[in-house]
Formats: C-alpha cells, structure tokens, sequence
C-alpha cells in the first residue's frame, strides 16, 4: 500500500462554506443537534444506548426500500424507525425483554435491509451514504421534513418532559405516584425514531452515538441539574455539526468524521478532567459493527 | 441521635379517621397463582405496622395493592377510608431495592421534588413553595446539605434518608417503606428508626414498614402485620412476639429474650443474651 493522498487545505474553503448545499447542511445538521442533544438525557438515564442503536440499524430496510420504490429515503427511515420503535416501546418495562426484542427486530430489519439494497442494486455510494451519513447531500425537501420532526420532538418533549425524567431516573415510585410509565416509554421510543431518522442522515447508522449519547453522557459527567444537562448537550451537539462543517470545508474529507471525532474529543477531555471515579450506573454498550456493512451489495 | 427507648406510642386511632387500611376477604395472584388468600384486618390509622413474613410471602405484593398498582382477585381493600387508587397523593412509598435502581443522573433535591410535581405534564418551573417544601422535606431526615448532591454518591444511610425526603414532601397520611433497613449499619438503622418514630409523632401518619428483622424496629412498632401460612394476619406487637409464632413465621428457632428496654428476639441457636441482629456487621456500603 502506498500512503494515503496527501490531504491539502483547500485554498477555496470560505466559498465552500458559503455554497447552497453548505447551507442546507448547516440548517439539517443544527436540527438534528437541537433533538438529539435534547433527547440524549433520556437515553442515558432509560439505558436505551441499545435501541438507540438499533433504531438507527432498523432504518436501513427502510432507506433501501425507498431507494427500491423511488421514494424519498427520509420518508422510509421514519417508517421503519418508528415502527421499530413502537415494537420496541410495546416489548416489556424490564431491559432483558428489551434487549432481546430489540436485537430480534434488529436481525430481521438488517436482512431486509440488505434484500431490498440487492433488488434496488444500489450502489456501494448509496448504501454508503446511509451507513455514514451525508450532511452536505441534504435537500432542501429533506430540510423542510427535518424541521417539521424537530418541532414535533421539541414541542412533544416540552410537554412530557418532566413526567418522562421522573419515569426514567425512579420509574417504581413514579407508576405509584400516577405517571403514566409505559406510555410515556413508548412516545419517548417514537420521538427517538425520528430523531434517528435525521441523525441517521447526518452522521449515519454506524457514527450515530456521536450526537444520541455521547453530548447528553458528556453534560452529565458535569452536571446533574437537568436544565444545564439540557444546555450543555445541545451546546455540544451544535458546535460538533457546526465545527465539523467548517473542517470538512476547510480540508476534503466528510464531515460525518469530524462531527463524531469532536463530540468524542470532547466526552474524552471531560472524563479526563472530572476523573474515572464516579461510578457509572448506566451501561456503555460497545459495538463492533463492521460486520452490518453489506459488501456484497457493493457492486 | 441513639434509638428512642420504648417511647408510649399510643395507636392513635385519632377520633373519625378512617383506617389506615381494610383487607376483607381479600386474596391476590400474580401470574395466575395465588400469592395470599383470606385477608381480613384493619390497620387503624396512626399505627406503625411492620410487615414480616419469608421472602416471596407478598409483602411488596401486598404494598402494590396498597398503592392501586395491583386489582386484587377476590375481596375488597380500604385505604384510607377509599378504595386504592394509583397516584394516590396521600401515600408516600419507598420501594424495595430503592436506592440500587435509581442512577446517577439525578440530584436528591431533584428526586425529592419529582414526587411533588413528577405526574404533572406541561413546561411549569417548580414554584418558590414547592421549592421550601423540598428543603423543609431533606431538612426533616437530616439531610438537608445533600440536596446538590447525586443520588449515587451518598452512603447507604443518606440514601435511606432522601428516599424518605421523597416519601413524606407531600405530607403523606400513610408511608409504605419496603426493607429501608437492608444494606444499612446498626447505626444507621437506628437513625432510620428513630427519625420513622419522630415522622409518627410529629405527623401522626401511619407507618407501614417491611423488615426481615423486627429487633431494630420494636422501639417504635405498634403492631405487625405478618403473612403466615399463605395468609395475612394484623396482631398488636406485643402479640406477635412470641417464641412460638416467630419460630413458625421464621421456619427456625427464634428465642425471645425480655429486657429493661423492651421485647428482644433472637434466631437460631444463636447465643441467647444481647445477641446483636444478625445485619449489624454488614458493612455499610461506601459512597
Ligand atoms: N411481577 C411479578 N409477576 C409474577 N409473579 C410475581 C411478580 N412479583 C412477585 N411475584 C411472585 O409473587 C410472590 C410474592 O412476591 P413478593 O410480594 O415480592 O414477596 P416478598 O416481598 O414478601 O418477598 C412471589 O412468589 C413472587 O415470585
Ligand atoms: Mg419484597
């Protein structure tokens, strides 16, 4: 193997940032961030790093599908997401029935998913694009679909948000005081699913932590007021998207990489300073997901 | 603080209250089988009740019928003069295992305040009062420096004492505490008991409380409740420690040894006299 490319600054970087597909990614991306940093909370306290994760694997028939039916891609990820979700949220109270409907979905979602990229032949590029995300192909259809979910989560967590942190963080003492727990479980799986939609967009399948979990984990090594943790993740989550951008203007790589390597650059510095003693009562979910890469599609 | 002596806790079945809590008749089942039958008894109101029994007897099945969480199978229950009713704002409950379950992203104050405004849906900030009532709640259990910090930080014994912050903050008529003494040192089961026997006192609530060991207890139990043979029974204190019927409630030997301060039961063929509870050198768990 040789070296890899040289990889240059590009001379023109500020005009790139000013093109019209940077500003759409601008705009996508600052959506996204907003709803993922503000669900992110909730999927640390409610262990849901796991369903967060699959729901993004879970979109991928839907993705594919669309591609096969000449649908908008967006449109076939919250399908499969949110039903997804719904069949998650509807699985059981307890994490082990969780896990084991979740993973179940999963398998099934990443057969098809795989079914539908061979009937669609969609390219390695399209597959690709939905594995890691593409921020600078966002349209602007895709933007206008993005806002509407935005509002819908913002607006809908607005709402439930404080019988949803007591169900998530106490959630016995909560179901005696009268709240609501299993519903509030299955709205918070749907506003995922279509956070996830978006993220998946973004950063793609396979970076998606970066914006779920790692912001909302990184707040709350800081802090536990919930106001601030809301604050500080979304402020993370934004200036990821934002900075990446500029890099991926700046030098010629995809942004997806540096949103992720700064949201993770971040958690890392925090951990470091706040130290490793604090016990973590939540479970880190590692992945090894090279192996959900369909390469025989990548024709 | 030391444990209280044998204070005169009268059962203050304060003039017109309705019982704390009517079983008639009343059987429960979980997954189709019977768990307890053929309860009837009547907790009078200002009473402090231990509820004993071997483990999977259905005490914490008999606190979710309590709270409304659980329809029983036969019979009919009272609670406080109503039937159970889930969110019932009267019933303060700290639920077996609590304080292991809850994780580490939430601050004692915010849990506290959960139980007074955690059922409500909308964006509302938490008013000047119900912030008072907060503070005046930690402040009641001693525990009124540990508002800012977070749940998983504390010991054992500061954990017991916020839960019971989140139990009484709404001015609770009824506690439903579920083992608050397991995982806890002798001393810190003394300062739970003592400050379970000041709540009674200052507040004239009842007091339901499950413990595998009635000894830390007896200073403030005016009663138990003990689930025998598949059925619930309700018994003055002073009737239930017996030699006999803790020997058949517990399956093995128990020796009652009488002393100035009270009644005192062993188990076992353990040393009679002064022996310590058999949790007192569990060690506490580290913050
Ligand atoms: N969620 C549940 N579903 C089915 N059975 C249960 C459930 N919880 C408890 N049980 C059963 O009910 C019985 C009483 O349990 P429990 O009330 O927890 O006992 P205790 O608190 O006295 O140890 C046990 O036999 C237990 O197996
Ligand atoms: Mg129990």
């Amino acid at each position: 193997m040789t070296r890899p490319a040289a990889i240059a600054v590009q001379p023109d970087w500020l005009e790139i940032l000013q093109a019209p597909f940077m500003r759409n990614a601008f705009l996508g991306g600052s959506l996204v961030a907003l709803a993922a940093g503000l669900l992110g909370f909730f999927v640390v306290t409610r262990q849901n790093a796991f369903a967060a994760h699959a729901l993004a694997h879970i979109g991928f028939p839907g993705a594919t599908g669309a591609l096969l039916l000449g649908l908008p891609v967006t449109l076939g990820l919250a399908v499969f997401c949110v039903g997804g979700g719904l069949l998650i949220g509807l699985s059981g109270a307890r994490v082990a029935d969780r896990e084991i409907t979740t993973g179940t979905v999963l398998a099934a979602a990443t057969g098809l998913g795989v079914l539908f990229a061979s009937l669609a032949g969609a390219t390695a590029g399209a597959t690709t694009s939905v594995l890691f995300g593409n921020l600078l192909a966002i349209s602007s259809g895709q933007l206008r679909l993005f806002a509407v979910f935005t509002a819908l989560v913002v607006l809908v967590l607005a709402w439930i948000a404080r019988p949803l942190a007591f169900a998530s963080v106490d959630p016995a003492v909560a179901e005696a005081r009268g709240v609501p727990v299993r519903a509030l479980g299955v709205g918070f799986v749907v506003l995922l699913a279509l956070t996830i939609t978006m993220a998946v967009q973004v950063v793609g399948t396979l970076l998606l932590f970066a914006l779920v979990v790692t912001p909302a984990a990184t707040a709350l090594r800081l802090t536990a007021r919930p106001g601030r943790v809301a604050a500080i993740a979304v402020t993370l989550a934004l200036a990821s998207v934002w900075l990446g951008l500029v890099l991926s203007a700046v030098l010629p790589l995809p942004p997806s990489a540096f949103v992720v390597g700064i949201a993770v650059l971040a958690w890392a510095v925090v951990l470091l300073v706040t130290g490793r003693g604090r016990r973590r009562r939540w479970r880190a979910t590692p992945f090894v997901d090279a192996h959900h890469v369909p390469r025989a599609t990548a024709t | 603080m030391t444990a209280p002596a044998a204070d005169s806790l009268t059962t203050g079945a304060a003039a017109g209250r309705p019982p704390a809590l009517v079983l008639d008749g009343v059987a429960v089942a979980r997954a189709g089988h019977t768990v307890w039958s053929q309860g009837d008894l009547t907790v009078p109101s200002g009473s402090v009740v231990g509820v004993i029994g071997p483990n999977g007897a259905g005490k914490t099945t008999l606190f979710q019928v309590v709270l409304g969480l659980l329809p029983v199978a036969a019979g009919r229950v009272e609670v406080l003069g109503a039937p159970p009713r889930r969110g019932d704002r009267r019933i303060g409950y700290v639920p077996q295992n609590y304080t292991a379950a809850l994780g580490d992203a939430v601050r004692c104050r915010d849990l506290v305040g959960l139980a007074l405004t955690g059922a409500r849906f909308g964006l509302r900030r938490m008013t000047r009062e119900q912030h008072a009532r907060v503070d005046a709640a930690l402040r009641r259990v001693g525990a009124a420096e540990l508002g800012d910090r977070r749940m998983s930080e504390l010991s054992g014994g500061q954990q017991q004492r916020v839960a019971i912050a989140q139990a009484i903050v709404d001015d609770a008529e009824l506690l439903l505490l579920d083992e608050p003494l397991a995982n806890l040192d002798l001393r810190n089961q003394h300062e739970v008991v003592a400050l379970l026997g000041e709540l009674r006192r200052e507040r004239d609530v009842t007091i339901m409380v499950v413990a595998h060991d009635l000894n830390p207890l007896l200073p403030v139990l005016t009663d138990a409740l003990y689930l025998l043979d598949g059925h619930p029974h309700h018994d003055p204190i002073g009737e239930v420690v017996q030699e006999d019927l803790l020997t058949h409630l517990y399956g093995t030997p128990v020796r009652v040894v009488r002393t100035a301060q009270g009644d005192l039961f062993t188990r076992g063929a353990l040393p009679a006299r002064g022996t310590p509870s058999p949790t007192a050198d569990r060690p506490e768990r580290a913050s």
